[in-house]
């Protein structure tokens, strides 16, 4: 590093490190990075199991099915979001750090969203096949899954934040943010629904990207208050 | 100027009222010991003065300089190895280079151990790693919550003389521990259980 050590830290650096934290424990632990992507393989492949083979209703029904599998997908993980902080003593760390803590949760969030949600919808076009989603449909399910997943992490990282410190806290977390995810599916699958009968996706996309928006400038606030409630509880 | 000022604090946990009308005045240069009984209220008063609780707690506090909290958790990732903990701490304050890193890691004997992620150590040797962070931050105000726990008598002797070398310099030290009187003479004593509410 070529800054001086006396110099405090910037906001900017404080981020990136936070960042890098998050990160690199996230890549240091490589099952909290495939076990989203397992269930997501596992869930979709018992639909043809259970609608039986009749490849136009299962394709039909394929932007419904892959929406709500990655919506569940992102419920499992975004409980263990600030888990580990709150367990290692980190969280507290993290409040007494001159930064405001609702800017470095939000690093820690992003980080989270890149190993799970992000490397969800990369990997979502291989899924759909296996349930046929028209082709001409997989550029929008990625897109759709890519903001999606974003709000998803967002939402969900609020959930997680007011109930980190309540043992088996995972009923209340999907109580608290499921409700809140609702408005996320129901762009995100029509949009998926729109481009599989050449509609036009691209409104429901914009709406889901005006919701990324707002839960970017929203969500870190709510974070950072939860985080302190729960420090204080815990 | 002190460095913190606490006036008639009052601690509750839950509907139980631990302790009442705490005052201390914490100047440069002064190292003070939390004393009391387990479950007197030792660990949650160091908290409050360090900023981490509020709730449940009453009275002014007012902390005039950057603070350090090493309190029972070590706040280390286990996945991580010692230098990637404490180069990307949260509540660190400044940037550190790789320079100062190797040296604190030295001082507290765990040169060799750079690569091994911090899980695979043993708990002593996680609560060194911890403590390297005092060497790293310019914070002038430490609370250090029984910090002498786990370690051994070598590591007793090195954190004594960094708590002595810190003050000296200027700093101020607030610290909970079960043994008596650790620094004889030097330092100030707050007996926790005459305060604790009837």
């Amino acid at each position: 590093m070529s800054v001086p050590d006396s110099d405090s830290l910037s906001l900017g650096a404080a981020f990136y490190r936070q960042f890098l934290r998050h990160g690199k424990a996230l890549i240091s632990s490589p099952a909290d990075l495939v076990n989203p992507l397992l269930f997501f393989f596992m869930v979709i492949t018992l639909f043809p199991l259970g609608l039986g083979p009749d490849p136009e209703r299962l394709s039909q029904m394929a932007p419904g099915i892959l929406w709500v599998v990655a919506l569940l997908a992102s419920l499992m993980v975004s409980g263990k979001l600030f888990a580990s902080d709150f367990e290692d003593g980190s969280l507290e760390q993290l409040c007494l750090a001159p930064q405001p803590l609702a800017i470095l949760a939000l690093a820690e969030v992003l980080a989270h969203w890149l190993g799970t949600g992000f490397l969800l919808s990369m990997v979502s076009p291989l899924f759909a096949v296996l349930v046929g989603l028209p082709t001409q449909a997989l550029p929008v399910l990625f897109m759709s899954l890519l903001l999606g997943s974003l709000c998803l992490t967002l939402i969900g990282a609020v959930g997680s934040a007011l109930t980190v410190s309540i043992r088996r806290g995972g009923v209340l977390l999907s109580v608290i943010i499921i409700p809140l995810h609702v408005p996320v599916l129901l762009f995100g699958s029509t949009a998926v629904v729109e481009a599989a009968r050449d509609g036009n996706p691209v409104s429901w996309l914009a709406l889901l990207a005006a919701l990324v928006l707002m839960s970017l400038a929203l969500a870190p606030l709510a974070i950072g208050a939860a985080l302190r409630i729960s420090l204080d509880n815990g | 100027m002190s460095l913190l000022d606490a006036k008639d604090v009052a601690i509750e946990r839950g509907d139980r009222s631990l302790l009442r009308g705490i005052s201390l005045s914490v100047e440069a240069g002064e190292l003070w010991q939390l004393i009391g009984p387990n479950g007197v209220g030792k660990s949650s008063l160091i908290r409050a003065l360090a900023g981490l609780a509020r709730l449940g707690v009453d009275g002014d506090i007012c902390r005039s300089a950057a603070a350090l909290y090493i309190g029972h958790s070590s706040a280390l990732k286990r996945a991580l190895t010692p230098v990637d903990n404490l180069r990307c701490h949260p509540a660190c304050d400044v940037t550190v280079g790789d320079e100062q890193i190797a040296q604190a890691l030295q001082s507290v004997s765990l040169a060799g151990y750079e690569s091994v992620p911090v899980g695979a150590l043993s708990a002593g040797q996680q609560r060194r790693v911890a403590l390297a962070r005092l060497l790293l931050s310019d914070a002038r105000l430490w609370f250090l919550d029984e910090p002498f726990t786990a370690l051994d008598a070598m590591g007793c002797e090195w954190l004594e003389q960094q708590i002595a070398e810190h003050i000296q310099l200027g700093g101020a030290v607030l610290f909970t521990s079960h043994q008596q009187s650790r620094f004889g003479a030097q330092q100030h004593n707050l007996d926790l259980s005459l305060y604790v509410s009837a």
